[in-house]
């Protein structure tokens, strides 16, 4: 189903202005081991849910933000500034 | 005579027994052909097959139904080539007509990377024994006078990967047959019978809660599409799968005048005629992750305008329907076969993408020996779960991306 993002920026827009850049992940710390960082790369939680995620508004604003959307409905819960998120260590 | 036209169950309804030899989780082809070679080749016939919906009901019943062994790996092209030969003789060893129609399948390229990538899986195929080779402007249009090969296309065609033993098969006829063989070896198929979690101990899954009841079993094994990360999560199994949906479409039926398969990977699109006169025409993938089974117009616009492209004369033609199944993406683009590495009677035949239909004889037979004799057989050895771990990507990704 073809649906709105709501980009901090530049307000409702539709999706296929968007580039898709997954499911956000912490990253492991440089001195992680091999199997840390294979995990990393590759694992991914998949979720049938609610998941936060990241997006680049690339006709609009050519910012990344992150999303919280509904894999299974496409509902988009809300979109913001990860350097606006308190206590979020996304990057 | 009388009998010829009586209905039949094809398969028989069962109440849920606490203890099965094998557990298979999806009732779709995969988990069928696994079921059937469990039972037929090595005797495990105390096989339950857990469907949440009907027979069919999830990517086996949604692809487009094109089978082809035209690779470019070494590990996938005999993997692929095994269940094409195992198609072929489908009809007559199941008693059941699959309408297998070997009409032969091309891939389009329109530049020169597309004719390099064309020229390396022609000769990798020609040399596992693949009947597949490169061909030009004159003999594409001698085989396919329909399409536009004309230099004033937008992208002009330069050359095409000729697979002749590649074609079109009735998918719903290989989910039934399949069905109907494994009821008679004895294996339960249980419809509407949702797995909602797994106990695990000591790394076994020790006992499989569905919404028909609790049962254990020896070895339970997750033969799902599109729930594959759920399903293995239930058993404590992360899996490197991003699942993305994928459309396609089918027209108002024509007169005859397509006898080909039509891939096109840089036009993102592939295009056949079924037996019935329609166009069915299916789309690459969605270009975000989402379990959602709806259509979207951008994607119905970008079918009709890369099939124009092709075949400009069928500029008046409608579209009947529009459909999506959902495909597990994994990194390299090839499944993910094997036992999983802590949990020792969990077994995964996951992360087919766009790509599973076709590969479902061989995978089951293959499985089915994983799981009877616990080695797993040469061909299965690339795919196993743990390569991710270990670095040991397969590196799929120019035959397989959307090249259907």
């Amino acid at each position: 189903m073809s649906f709105l993002i709501p980009c901090p920026h530049c307000g409702p827009r539709s999706v296929y202005e968007f580039r898709f850049g997954g499911e956000a992940r912490k990253r492991p710390a440089p001195e992680a081991d091999a199997a840390a960082w294979a995990e990393y790369l590759h694992v991914r939680r998949n979720a049938a849910g609610v998941q936060t995620e990241w997006w680049f508004h690339r006709a609009g604003c050519r910012q990344w933000f992150q999303a919280e959307r509904h894999t299974v409905t496409n509902h988009v819960r809300r979109a913001f500034r990860v350097e606006e998120e308190t206590g979020r260590d996304a990057l | 005579m009388d009998e010829l036209f009586q209905s039949r169950r094809m398969w028989r309804r069962h109440e849920l027994k606490p203890h099965y030899d094998v557990a298979i989780v999806g009732a779709g082809v995969h988990g069928l052909a696994t079921a059937y070679y469990l039972a037929k080749e090595h005797g495990v016939r105390k096989v339950a097959l857990l469907e949440k919906g009907y027979l069919g009901c999830g990517s086996s019943g949604r692809n487009t139904a094109i089978l082809r062994s035209n690779y470019r790996t070494v590990e996938g092209i005999p993997f692929y080539e095994l269940s094409l030969k195992l198609y072929e003789q489908m009809s007559a060893e199941l008693g059941w007509n699959v309408l297998f129609s070997q009409c032969g399948h091309l891939t389009l390229a329109h530049n020169d990377s597309g004719v390099a990538g064309l020229r390396v899986r022609a000769e990798n195929n020609q040399l596992l024994g693949v009947d597949s080779r490169i061909i030009y402007p004159a003999e594409i249009r001698r085989l396919v006078p329909a399409l536009d090969v004309s230099s004033g296309a937008h992208w002009p065609i330069l050359a095409a990967l000729y697979h002749p033993p590649g074609g079109i098969i009735r998918h719903d006829a290989v989910v039934w047959g399949y069905a109907r063989a494994c009821d008679a070896l004895g294996v339960e198929i249980h419809p509407f019978t949702e797995v909602t979690g797994m106990e695990t101990a000591r790394g076994r899954v020790e006992r499989v809660r569905t919404t028909r009841g609790d049962l254990a079993a020896g070895a339970v094994v997750n033969c799902t599409a599109g729930w594959a990360s759920t399903v293995s999560q239930m058993a404590g199994v992360p899996l490197p799968i991003v699942t993305h949906p994928l459309q396609a479409c089918v027209t108002e039926p024509l007169k005859p005048f397509l006898h080909h398969v039509i891939v096109s990977a840089t036009l993102h699109v592939y295009v056949n005629q079924t037996d019935k006169g329609e166009l069915v025409i299916g789309a690459e993938i969605d270009p975000y992750q989402s379990y959602s089974f709806r259509g979207t117009l951008p994607t119905l616009e970008q079918m009709a305008t890369y099939t124009l492209e092709l075949f400009p004369q069928l500029h008046g033609l409608r579209v009947l329907r529009q459909w999506a199944g959902v495909c597990d993406i994994t990194p390299d683009f090839a499944p993910i076969i094997g036992r999983a590495e802590d949990v020792v009677n969990f077994y995964m035949d996951v992360g087919w993408g766009t790509y599973g239909f076709k590969a479902a004889p061989g995978s089951g037979k293959l499985l089915a020996a994983l799981i009877a004799t616990g080695r797993a057989p040469e061909l299965l050895e690339p795919f196993a779960p743990g390569r991710f771990r270990q670095g040991r990507l397969v590196g799929e990704k120019a035959a397989a991306a959307v090249s259907h």
